[in-house]
């Protein structure tokens, strides 16, 4: 059996469903948020990377390295807010982020 | 020959705002917190000169390999922009001052979040839109965080970071696929493609559907609205005068040019989503504002209801909807300006209150203060013939045109229920007991920009057409 594009596409489709759940059912930790939205983003560079090879056009190659770039700026300013809160707060529970309500 | 001297003339303003950036942040850095003021002051100038150099002279075109587009449309939309952005941050040194976190960074951190906005505004490829949005979203974040020491901004900034990038990731995997299924990420070749029959696949339709999910995200529409009250309510007052205006303009004028441009073939298919959201959100904007005692979650939600507006006039998908959107963010800036510019001096014994029912008495103490938040809750009403009025009048018009009858008298509905807490603010201003009187700020920043947004709103009220001619002027952009 060869691999084709369907195969590469169902992979990153059950990677991204898999984070979008994580991130709305997990009821524990921010943590585990974070690593949701970086699963979200892995499953489009396999997107990017896989149309670019099956289409033989370079685009989807680099844009997959811009996602890289900023998924890597966002996971730093992420963890730097949360440190912030935690400092605040003393916990990152996500059932204890409810301060404001209405 | 690739990136010849016009990609660079034509994203000087960008290209200026950048380099201002950089040197005030070393100047920043070097000088440490003695900087601030100066680094404050310097940042809005820029801020201001950028909004300039927009004009002088003014050019059109595309640079950088068509990565970066210039027209009326998005040259309008920077400009509301900056001076949305400007203004935000000479609003908030009184804030910050007050609460001690008064450092260099916040200005800064605006003017990058600035630059991504007018990148995204001019985006003409999903890698300019995501690189834009990025930066746009990530300089934000921070500032949502920036009273570091605040449980409620630290929290607003991690209800923020995560909800918007899990927008981001949205959005990026319905480009992925609109990329994969059209064979490039340049709005040009999307659009060839989708003309060439693409539009009937079912791979597009789901990009499509996820880029227009991750838009809502960014300019709060309903149903992807849920963190905008909880970020509005906790983010330092200034900062929440920033989001209400700079980035909501800036995500709206993406999704205009997003929607009207490469996706122009799917018309029919976003039409519905996009009329479906504007209606939720005109009505959760009405709805859900009705019982809110805090000021700053009202204007959250009174923002979620002028969003809806605003997609009413994008479903109508002509001219004159553009148009009409041009002319409603205008007024939108302006009012929404001036009424946090008076929530910032709502003060009682040196501290910053934001209740609705601390306004009671305004109306005797300082009738000023109290008829220029007169002024602006009137027009948010939509009561004629003030500014308000006229920008929602456009917007109904086109809808109208667009025989899009429901959706445009349920706009006008939630618009009725709506105007019972604007003006629920007025009663507490005029009618209700003091319990004590705010204190008296002296004359300042704040008040300057209270006024000059009170005597614009007179202006618009009195003579629309100018902005409406501007308007027209802009929305060609997209219908050349």
């Amino acid at each position: 059996m060869t691999i084709g594009l369907g195969h590469y596409l169902t992979v990153s489709s059950v990677l991204f469903t898999l984070g979008i759940l994580g991130i709305f059912l997990n009821r524990k930790n921010v943590i585990v948020i974070l690593m949701c939205v970086e699963l979200m983003l892995l499953a489009v560079n396999i997107n990017l990377v896989a149309f670019s090879v099956f289409q033989g056009n370079i685009v989807g190659q680099v844009f997959a390295m811009l996602v890289l770039t900023v998924a890597a700026a966002e996971a730093a300013i992420g963890l730097a807010i949360l440190v912030v809160y935690f400092r605040n707060r003393g916990t990152i529970e996500v059932e204890d982020i409810n301060s404001m309500k209405g | 020959m690739i990136l010849g001297l016009e990609s660079w003339t034509l994203a000087r303003p960008e290209i200026f705002l950048a380099a201002v950036t950089m040197l005030l942040l070393v100047y920043g850095v070097v000088r440490g917190e003695v900087a601030t003021p100066f680094v404050s002051v310097a940042t809005s100038m820029a801020l201001l000169v950028t909004a300039a150099l927009l004009f002088v002279p003014y050019q059109e075109g595309t640079a950088f390999a068509s990565l970066f587009i210039v027209d009326r449309l998005t040259t309008t939309m920077k400009a509301l922009v900056l001076i949305g952005a400007a203004a935000a941050v000479l609003m908030s040194r009184a804030y910050f001052e007050q609460v001690k976190a008064w450092r260099f960074e916040y200005p800064l951190l605006v003017a990058l979040a600035t630059l991504g906005m007018m990148l995204m505004i001019s985006a003409n490829d999903l890698m300019a839109l995501y690189v834009g949005l990025e930066l746009q979203s990530l300089a934000l974040y921070v500032i949502a965080a920036f009273q570091r020491d605040s449980e409620r901004s630290t929290e607003a900034g991690v209800k923020y970071f995560v909800l918007g990038s899990v927008a981001s990731g949205m959005l990026l995997f319905g480009a992925s696929l609109i990329y994969g299924f059209c064979g490039g990420t340049a709005f040009v070749q999307i659009s060839r493609a989708l003309l060439d029959g693409k539009a009937a696949e079912i791979g597009v339709i789901v990009g499509l559907v996820f880029v227009v999910a991750g838009l809502a995200f960014k300019i709060s529409a309903v149903p992807f609205h849920m963190w905008t009250p909880d970020v509005y309510e906790g983010a330092p007052t200034p900062v929440t005068a920033l989001f209400a205006v700079a980035p909501k303009i800036a995500a709206i004028s993406l999704t205009v040019s997003v929607l009207m441009g490469p996706f122009k073939p799917l018309f029919l298919q976003w039409q519905q989503i996009v009329v479906v959201a504007a209606v939720l959100s005109m009505a959760l904007g009405a709805f859900a504002a009705l019982r809110q005692q805090n000021i700053k979650r009202l204007m959250a939600y009174s923002s979620i209801g002028n969003v809806g507006y605003v997609l009413l006039g994008l479903a109508s998908g002509s001219e004159k909807g553009i148009q009409a959107i041009v002319f409603y963010l205008a007024i939108y800036l302006v009012m929404t300006l001036g009424v946090f510019a008076t929530i910032l001096m709502m003060q009682r014994r040196g501290a910053m209150v934001e209740n609705v029912s601390d306004l009671a008495g305004l109306g005797k103490s300082q009738p000023m203060m109290a008829l220029a938040m007169l002024l602006f809750m009137f027009s948010l009403a939509g009561i004629p013939p003030l500014a308000g009025f006229w920008g929602k009048l456009y917007i109904f018009i086109a809808a109208v045109e667009a025989e899009l009858f429901i959706p445009a008298v349920l706009g006008v509905l939630a618009s009725v229920v709506a105007s019972y807490y604007y003006l629920r603010i007025v009663k507490v201003m005029y009618f209700d007991e003091e319990t004590e009187k705010l204190d008296r700020t002296p004359f300042g920043i704040n008040r300057s920009v209270a006024f000059v947004a009170a005597l614009l709103v007179t202006v618009f009220s009195l003579a629309p057409q100018p902005l409406s001619l501007i308007a027209a002027a802009a929305a060609k952009g997209l219908f050349p």
